[in-house]
């Protein structure tokens, strides 16, 4: 099991970081602040290059959240059997469903993004400013609880 | 111009409007495909007709002229130094090219006729307005939007001045003026470099009933504005008929501005530049994230299958 939940995390890592990456250069802030400038971080400051990571790299999110969420729901229900280390007495750990819970915000702000952005879809203005800001805020939220998690080294199930 | 808007203000609509959005009911409601009730205005620009008067140009500036900047100085130092200050309220009066109190101009164009004949021809230039517009798609805090009626435009009340949109505009068309705009009320040393402004198509004389003031000043009609299906039928006539060709139909996946020449546009030599958009063809900028959509759908699928496959494997593992 160790073994699965080495390279599920490996994978959420790298998506985690270049996704937050890329949706932090859709502001115009990494070539003002010099950030596109250090060798290899051009593509920071290309906002089409940028946008089709951010896509692309959501999709490669929602594919992994799919996976995770079946995945632990099945390894609940065959509790015990060998090789699952998941019973029906583990538990979610406080951190992880703030995390969840931000995952799930990001997700839902994302798709009406997604769906925004399609030809000839017009969203009220205030509703598009209002999905940017909460896309934003929910970043924030999961940026911020996984770094308190990786430094003190918490788990997301207990 | 300061801004109207307080931060407090600005804040607590994006938090009722977020509010809708997320109870997804509202959201839901409200995505207003446009259908052929709500087909979108286009006008049609007929470059043999364009004498360059100018007409247009300064309509444009009165009918717009409550829009414009009235920055104070000196502005607000901004950091680092690499941050260019772009200061067009001393120079309001230019008219050679587009700036932010110049939403319109005239582009001087000379071309080769198929008889050989050496012509001059006069392009009034602005924003094209697309179908599926990059610089409102891609705004990072929803300033520019785009109406049901195709035109997009930017609020001066919300507008940072980053400039995206002119970097994802592939005609570079929208200005930017420092030390205006909501900037100044947030972080104006850190975040933020004014207000970008461009043609709205006049959408406070549109929404009236009325045609935008370009188009009612021109003595030529050479503009024609109207519902897209009949302009596209009309500038395909138009172009049939001077055996011309059509400029804007498809260019970053169509736009609500067409043009119709008697030359091919990529025969025309004219000035490009800053605020001097060229005519070349446009791919559809946004065709990658349109497609790339799809794999947000199949991606879930994917993972799901995958997990119950695994599931499936150690079942018969056990058994």
């Amino acid at each position: 099991m160790v073994y699965h939940f080495k390279s599920r995390r490996i994978i959420y890592g790298l998506t985690l970081l270049f996704i937050a990456l890329s949706g932090f250069a859709q502001m115009p802030i990494f070539k003002r602040y010099y950030i596109a400038d250090i060798p290899g971080l051009g593509w920071l400051a290309q906002f089409y290059v940028t946008h089709a990571i951010h896509y692309a790299l959501a999709a490669v999110l929602m594919g992994l959240c799919a996976y995770v969420v079946l995945d632990y729901y099945f390894a609940r229900k065959t509790s015990g059997t060998k090789r699952i280390q998941i019973t029906k007495d583990t538990r979610i750990a406080a951190s992880a469903q703030l995390k969840i819970a931000a995952l799930s915000g990001l997700i839902i702000t994302g798709f009406f993004m997604v769906v925004k952005n399609l030809s000839g879809i017009y969203f009220p203005h205030g509703v598009v400013i209002g999905l940017d800001l909460l896309h934003l805020l929910f970043a924030m939220v999961l940026l911020g609880a996984t770094a308190y998690t990786w430094v003190r080294r918490r788990t997301w199930i207990l | 111009m300061s801004s109207p808007i307080s931060r407090r203000h600005f804040l607590k609509t994006s938090v009722f409007a977020a509010g809708t959005a997320i109870v997804g009911t509202g959201a839901a409601n409200a995505a207003i495909t446009s259908d052929e009730e709500k087909e979108s205005l286009v006008t049609l620009i007929d470059i043999s007709r364009c004498i360059g008067c100018e007409e247009c140009v300064y309509a444009c500036r009165d009918a717009n002229a409550h829009k414009f900047a009235d920055p104070k100085k000196p502005f607000p130092k901004m950091y680092p130094d690499r941050v260019p200050v772009e200061d067009w309220s001393d120079r309001r009066d230019v008219t050679d090219r587009l700036t932010p109190y110049n939403w319109l101009y005239i582009q001087y164009a000379s071309a080769t006729t198929k008889e050989g004949e050496n012509i001059s021809l006069t392009i009034p230039r602005r924003c094209m307005h697309c179908q599926n517009p990059p610089c409102v798609k891609l705004c990072p805090w929803g300033a520019a939007k785009q109406e049901k009626n195709g035109l997009s435009r930017i609020d001066s009340q919300i507008c940072l001045g980053g400039s995206k949109c002119k970097k994802a505009c592939p005609w570079d068309i929208p200005q930017r003026q420092t030390g205006t705009g909501l900037y100044l009320d947030l972080l104006p040393a850190f975040a933020g470099n004014g207000v970008m402004y461009k043609c709205d198509r006049c959408y406070q004389k549109i929404d009236k009933g009325e045609q935008p003031a370009c188009i009612e000043a021109c003595p030529e009609d050479v503009q024609t504005i109207g519902k897209r299906s009949d302009i596209i039928k009309m500038a395909k006539d138009l172009a049939k008929e001077m055996d011309g060709y059509i400029y804007g139909l498809d260019e970053n996946g169509g736009t609500n501005t067409i043009y119709v020449s008697p030359v091919p546009f990529d025969q025309l030599v004219y000035d490009t530049g800053k605020g001097k958009p060229h005519m070349h063809p446009v791919k559809d900028t946004m065709a990658a994230g349109s497609n790339l959509a799809i794999a947000m759908v199949i991606a879930p699928i994917a993972g799901a299958a995958a997990a119950v496959g695994k599931y499936y494997r150690q079942m018969k593992e056990e058994a």
